[in-house]
Order: structure tokens, then sequence, then C-alpha cells
């Protein structure tokens, strides 16, 4: 197979991968698509937030979950950092911290799959002195 | 931030919010002159000169979320301590370019990192922005432009799989072509 160099070699993965997708029924339901949003401001990149999105992206591909992860900014819990929002369908966004790989794959397995909460959930009601 | 890829993706952030429709990442190797420069450029809301003398400043910010903005100033430190030089020039309604300046043999200048993740997942988050990022060397240049994998893509998504580690592996094998990276 030669080495993907040019747009040109884009183009023919493109289209290996277009006849297999007419195979797969794709879901067109933004309101059941899991919503994961990783916190990538400045603070989170110095944590290394930019592994867990890889992670997210990753894991929740091989394990065929419908999800959407996208990059957002700073969520203001900087101390706290990688930050990842997650929104199940038809629920509030959980703000978990901490979010390490180990982190993710538990996010991933128990809250995302299985909907049951767990450690580390950053409370929407959290003040700061300035509140 | 240990990689200049950490850099680009913070300082990027920095162009989306401000509501660029378009952001150049322009890496320039030049080892005669023992430069490396790093740029990056929008179309986004600009600074007027007010703001635009703070930006540098760690304990000032646009954000309401904290009262701390490091991006700029991180970049800034990094490039000054690479003996290098640091600047904005912006203009409001027209744009912002960020020019980090290193000494390229300097110990304390950071390796580019992945760059690739960098692109790919900025654009994925952000696809309606044109994305280009331009890496030039002695050896050869080389532009990676998100109208022209957009277009290529054909509506195919952007985060399948096989797009995904297909856009990633061109990226690296150009750069490896250009000695960027071993």
């Amino acid at each position: 197979m030669t080495k993907i160099k040019t747009v040109a070699d884009l183009k023919r993965i493109k289209d290996e991968v277009q006849s297999k997708i007419k195979l797969r029924e794709n879901s067109d339901h933004p309101e059941q698509i899991v919503q994961v949003k990783v916190g990538m401001a400045t603070c989170g990149i110095a944590s290394g937030a930019k592994e867990t999105m890889k992670y997210f992206v990753d894991e929740l591909e091989q394990q065929a979950i419908d999800a959407v992860v996208t990059q957002t900014g700073c969520m203001g819990y900087c101390y706290a950092e990688p930050t990842v929002e997650v929104t199940l369908p038809g629920k509030d966004p959980v703000v978990f911290g901490y979010v390490n790989k180990e982190k993710a794959e538990e996010i991933i397995d128990v809250y995302i799959k299985r909907g049951e909460l767990i450690d580390g959930v950053i409370p929407i009601t959290f003040k700061t002195i300035d509140d | 931030m240990k990689t200049i890829s950490e850099h680009v993706l913070d300082i990027v952030q920095n162009s989306v919010r401000a509501k660029a429709t378009l952001i150049e990442i322009i890496v320039n190797e030049n080892k005669e002159n023992n430069l490396y420069t790093l740029v990056v450029k929008d179309n986004g809301c600009g600074m007027p000169e007010e703001i635009l003398r703070q930006a540098t400043n760690p304990f000032f910010t646009s954000r309401k979320t904290r009262k701390v903005g490091l991006g700029l100033s991180l970049l800034k430190q990094n490039a000054e301590g690479a003996n290098g030089s640091f600047t904005i020039d912006s203009v409001p309604g027209e744009g912002t370019l960020v020019k980090a300046v290193f000494q390229k043999s300097h110990l304390d200048r950071p390796p580019l990192g992945d760059i690739w993740n960098t692109w790919y997942y900025t654009l994925l988050s952000n696809p309606e922005i044109r994305l280009i990022y331009k890496h030039c060397t002695g050896a050869g240049s080389f532009e990676i432009d998100s109208k022209e994998i957009f277009d290529m893509l054909e509506g195919v998504s952007l985060s399948q799989k096989e797009v995904r580690e297909a856009v990633i592996e061109m990226i690296i094998n150009n750069l490896k072509e250009l000695e960027v990276i071993n």
C-alpha cells in the first residue's frame, strides 16, 4: 500500500470508506447522541486534556457508542483539569474533574454505558468566593 | 507547555473565540539564520489598542469564568526564553496575527510536538472554520487546507476512523519528508 501523501491519496481512502458507510445505517438523531465536551483551554492543555480527548474519541468509536466529542474553552474549573462535560440523551450535563485515561475509561463504562453516577463530579452549584 | 503544538492548540482557541472563519498556522524553520517562527493568523474580530496592550498580561483576560489568561503570556515567555521574540498585531474588524520567534537550536525551544493531532482535533470541534497549516523548511514546504479536505470528503464525516487515521498519516508523512520529524 502506497504511503498517504497527497489529498488524492486521501480521496482513495475516502472512496473505500464511503462504500462501507452505505452498509451502515447512519443514525441522525441528535437527541439520542451522547455529547462529550473536553475542556481545552490553557489549563486543560497543560494538564494533558489532549490525551483525554483522543482517548474518548478512540474508545467511544471502538465501543460503537453514538457520541460527539468536541473541545470547549475554559469551564472555570482550572484546579481540576482535565475536565469533561458529559451530556447523556435527555439528561442534564455532568462535569467530571481530574479526567485522565483511567477516569475516562470509568466514565465511559459506568456513566455513559450504564447511566450510573461515579465519584469526581463537579457540582454546578459550586460557588467561588466571588459569588 | 511542553510542545509548540500545545501552544498552537491554545492560541487557536483565541481565534475561535474571536469568531474567525479563517485561521492560518504557519511554522517556518530557517537553518541558516537559526530561526524557528510560529505564526497564528486569524480574521476574527481583532483587538483595539487598549486590549492589545494588555493581551500578554497574565492577569488580563476577556473571559468571565476566571481572572487569568495565560495562553499568550506562556507563549511569549517560551519564545523569549529561547532567545527569540514575540509580537501581536491586531486590527479590530480584520483580525489578529500572533508571531513567536524562537532560536532554532536553543535548548529551551520546545519541540514541535504532535501538530497533526492539534490540527485535526481543532478542526473536528470547529468544522465551519477554514483551518490551514503550513510548514516550511529548507527542504521545502507542506500545506494542509481544511477546505480542500472537506471538498475531497464530499460529505463523508471527518470523524470516521479511517479518515482520521489517513489525514493524520498524511501530515506525518509529509513532515517526515521535510525532515521536520523522524
